[in-house]
């Protein structure tokens, strides 16, 4: 129970992969204007970060590491995603059409976040297994939202805020994101 | 076999990939048949039918939203631009009593009309550019603005934005260029006895 406790704290929050990690940044700047988009996105992100974590858990376990080609484990890991997200898409068109008009747009646009690679990649170093694997890619990916949502919502704050000039725009938007960096990398040392 | 591939790993390599991409390929190939959306045909069908002007005065954003409309039900005699023979036409294809074009959307223009921006007055104000459905409309702030007469439907939309009213729904008048021979007296049912009559030679759809 506690391992479960401190792999989710340690995703969410310790590690955040966008704001300690630095992974992930395209989207948490390009999709956090609105708060909506924000959501939309961090559904879409959550539920293909949780399948493509475990299925390549699936791949690096059963193929890989049997015929001793770990070395190959980014390019498949990237087959992997590229593969869950289009068959997530398809199967979400399919089930739930108004899920599909929610998730639609951003389903395509998370086959290159780095976030999903990282937590792979990083699921394969840290050697979990099945069960931490699926766990550690539901966390990442519910901190991903976090920020996302978190930052979104500052962001449309700032959008009617009276900032000068220079700053106006996407220069505000880094500075924002630095400072919430900064915030987040106080919880280093918790778990 | 076991031999080649411990001594050349490459080998196991090669294996692994092709398989996977092979496995994962099969799955989409699956996927794409088993969860199959079909569109919406009885839509597609309607939209090809409107006249496409996007004038927005059956009070939807376009021709395709009113498609889609007609298809949950709703009125299909609400476009003006179309007139009686697309209200015919969209009566055949979903097998329903042809109403007749419900006045409150507009009126039928039994001749083709475009907008013409009496120049000396216009003042520049851009709202008639912003109504135009089509972008037929050229101008900038504080410049006066003039309607390309090619691209403009007659559908009315710039009319009621203009603050000076300077501008006019003027007749089409036609030229060397695209006169032709009256069609056919139309038969009761508002369709014209030509064979392989199609909507670009009805007169309401041509300029």
């Amino acid at each position: 129970m506690t391992d479960i406790a401190v792999i989710m704290v340690s995703a969410i929050l310790v590690n955040n992969f966008v704001l300690v990690q630095f992974l992930g940044l395209c989207p948490f700047m390009g999709v956090s204007n609105k708060l909506e988009t924000a959501i939309g996105m961090g559904g879409a992100t959550t539920f293909v970060l949780t399948l493509a974590s475990i299925c390549s858990y699936l791949v690096h376990h059963w193929i890989l590491e049997p015929m001793g080609l770990e070395y190959l484990r980014t390019i498949a890991f990237i087959l992997v995603i590229a593969v869950v997200v289009q068959f997530a898409k398809m199967f979400i068109e399919k089930t739930s059409p108004l899920l599909y008009r929610v998730l639609g747009v951003f389903l395509p646009l998370i086959t290159t976040n780095c976030a999903v690679l990282g937590v792979a990649l990083q699921n394969t170093t840290k050697a979990h297994n099945f069960f931490e694997s699926a766990l550690y890619g539901f966390g990442a990916a519910l901190g991903f939202s976090l920020v996302l949502i978190l930052f979104s919502a500052m962001r449309e704050r700032l959008a009617v805020a009276d900032v000068p000039d220079p700053f106006k725009g996407a220069a505000i938007g880094m500075i924002t994101a630095g400072l919430m960096s900064l915030a987040f990398m106080g919880f280093s040392g918790l778990v | 076999m076991i031999e080649l591939i411990s001594q050349h790993p490459i080998v196991a390599a090669l294996i692994a990939m092709v398989g996977l991409s092979l496995i994962f390929g099969a799955v989409l190939g699956f996927a794409a048949v088993k969860f199959k959306v079909e569109g919406d045909p009885i839509v597609e069908q309607i939209d090809a039918l409107l006249p496409q002007t996007q004038c927005g005065q059956c009070g939807h954003p376009g021709c395709k939203p009113y498609a889609q409309g007609i298809a949950n039900g709703e009125p299909i005699n609400k476009c003006p631009p179309g007139g009686q023979v697309t209200i015919n036409a969209i009566a055949d294809l979903l097998d329903v009593e042809a109403p007749t074009l419900d006045e409150e959307h507009g009126e039928e223009s039994e001749v083709q009309t475009v907008a013409y921006i009496r120049e000396d007055e216009c003042i520049g104000c851009t709202k008639c550019i912003q109504a135009c459905p089509m972008d037929a409309i050229l101008g900038a702030a504080k410049q006066m603005h003039t309607v390309i007469i090619d691209e403009c439907t007659g559908c009315d939309l710039c009319v009621e934005p203009c603050p000076v009213d300077c501008i006019d729904m003027v007749p089409v008048e036609s030229t060397l260029g695209d006169w032709k021979w009256d069609l056919p007296p139309r038969s009761e049912n508002g369709t014209t006895d030509i064979i392989a009559s199609d909507k670009v030679q009805l007169p309401e759809a041509h300029s």
